[in-house]
């Protein structure tokens, strides 16, 4: 569960990008988080991806305090998120199944474990047969399918994707979105940040408006529908 | 910790060929600052070992009392071989003496018929410690059956100063050239992480531990500097090889004394191995700590 008390964010040079948001995100939800450029969307995944720390209010992420946790804590709260960015940031000099099994690795899975779950993984978000592919060698959808399977792969509670589609055709952009639901109907909570109007509409799915670092619209349905 | 070692070293090794051309790049300065860090200290040793040399060739010269019979001249041999600080002592009889001035200074049939009378019997002592002469000298002229012992210590002091300001010059400029080197080292390295720092974010973000970031670095950087040291002892060897034909064949340089390779060969490895681990490990780690935090 993701929830945000009057959470705020002042950075060194006084800018307020959040100013005392509340939300929350229950598990198993699917939520778009929509917004014009400086309404405080990369901050709020910034604050549940520990990058930056809140200066006022609470941000607890899946019973982690973000403005409290210990350093130590952070590479053990991260584990229960899988984050999905716009440029994919996918290891050049890997291949997609080193790809994901360094993110296994990193948390201590062993050998027989990566194994068992690498190909269950590419399965799911049809990849099947790309496992020695390098991701110049594949389209950006497919790397974009590579940075899905990454955040999946340690099967998180929850997965964050920060414009997702930004680099893909409108094609691309709703076999990814259609991935999620996938994920989000197997007990995953999904948090979306996105620009496109299109894809929200399509889905129908709770919809968070923030604008100039506040929540001006929270409900379910259409982009334009929750503005107040 | 789950991670093994084997886990580490691999992706360490791994790591250093798939990024083929910043490792060329590291091992390359790497083996650079060495060869010239170690060429100049080797040139400073020999410099200082052939001084050394020429202040222990600068002998105190022990005349025997004229009243002593031949045989007994030359028993005093064993007398002064005992005074403390003498390496060794040679016996001049009054005729070797005679002839080597002759060879010295005739030229013209002068001193053809010197006779050997005129000079003494004596001993040439070599010193352990030619810093010691004065105190040594004066020993030896207390032995029984010296009547004077000569040494020039204008020339041992002007050697000792000699060595003093050549060694203290070349150990500033090793200290130099060794300081310089870490720094460009260290900042190569430095490179090869900055080229990965995307990586390391990516790490970061599915939850690895810094310990599980920084190690295969570590190994890395092990590997690179253990890799540089290798290649910059081994060219170091070839290059002093070449030096030491080049001044054996050489008419003005051949009475310069070079100290083998083989008896120096394992210091240059330790040296060069030990900076090579210190620049590899010591950058890596100063390198990642940066990108660490995220």
């Amino acid at each position: 569960m993701i929830r945000l008390k009057e959470a705020e964010k002042t950075y060194e040079n006084g800018t307020k990008a959040v100013r005392g948001i509340s939300f929350q995100i229950d598990d198993g939800e699917f939520v778009f988080l929509v917004g014009p450029s400086g309404s405080g969307k990369s901050t709020i995944i910034k604050m549940l991806t520990g990058e930056i720390v809140p200066t006022g209010g609470r941000v607890m992420v899946n019973g982690f305090s973000m403005s409290r946790i210990a350093e130590r804590q952070i590479p053990l709260m991260r584990r229960t998120i899988g984050v999905i960015f716009q440029d994919f940031r996918l290891i050049g000099t890997k291949t997609v199944y080193e790809n994901l099994a360094l993110a296994m690795r990193a948390v201590g899975a062993a050998p027989r474990e990566i194994r068992g779950r690498i190909p269950y993984v590419l399965n799911l978000v049809g990849l099947r047969g790309k496992e020695n592919s390098f991701p110049d060698e594949l389209s950006g959808g497919e790397q974009q399918r590579v940075a899905v399977a990454r955040a999946l792969v340690n099967n998180p509670s929850t997965i964050v994707a920060d414009e997702p589609t930004g680099n893909l055709d409108p094609a691309k952009s709703l076999e990814i979105m259609t991935l999620l639901e996938r994920i989000n109907a197997l007990g995953t909570t999904v948090i979306v940040v996105t620009h496109e109007r299109g894809l929200v509409n399509h889905f129908k799915k709770r919809v968070i408006y923030l604008q100039e670092g506040q929540v001006t619209g929270d409900a379910t349905g259409r982009y334009e529908g929750v503005r107040e | 910790m789950k991670h093994n070692l084997g886990y580490f070293i691999r992706e360490g090794a791994k790591n250093m060929f798939s990024h083929g051309f910043m490792s060329f790049a590291a091992v390359g300065v790497t083996v650079a600052c060495l060869l010239i860090m170690g060429t100049f200290a080797l040139v400073a040793y020999n410099v200082n070992e052939n001084l050394s040399e020429l202040q222990r060739e600068n002998a105190v010269v022990a005349f025997v009392d004229d009243t002593l019979s031949d045989s007994h001249a030359k028993e005093l041999g064993k007398e002064i071989e005992k005074v403390d600080n003498v390496a060794e002592c040679t016996f001049v009889s009054r005729e070797e003496a005679r002839d080597n001035y002759v060879d010295n200074y005739d030229e013209d049939d002068l001193y053809a018929d010197l006779s050997a009378d005129v000079f003494r019997h004596r001993y040439v002592i070599h010193l352990e410690d030619p810093t010691r002469m004065s105190e040594t000298k004066a020993a030896v002229e207390n032995v029984e059956g010296i009547a004077k012992a000569r040494g020039d210590e204008a020339v041992s002091n002007g050697f000792i100063t000699l060595r003093n300001v050549a060694s203290l010059v070349s150990i500033a400029l090793v200290a130099v050239l060794l300081i310089v080197s870490l720094f460009i080292m260290s900042n190569t390295i430095k490179l090869t992480t900055f080229d990965r720092r995307e990586e390391i974010a990516i790490m970061k973000m599915v939850g690895a531990t810094n310990g599980f970031i920084r190690w295969p670095f570590v190994f890395e950087g092990l590997l690179l500097g253990l890799l540089g040291a290798m290649a910059a002892f081994l060219l170091q060897w070839l290059l002093y090889a070449a030096m030491c034909r080049g001044i054996a064949t050489s008419d003005t340089l051949q009475l310069l004394r070079i100290v083998p390779f083989g008896r120096i060969w394992k210091v240059v490895a330790i040296v060069f191995g030990a900076t090579g681990l210190l620049v590899g490990v010591g950058g890596s780690t100063m390198a990642i700590r940066r990108f660490l935090k995220v």
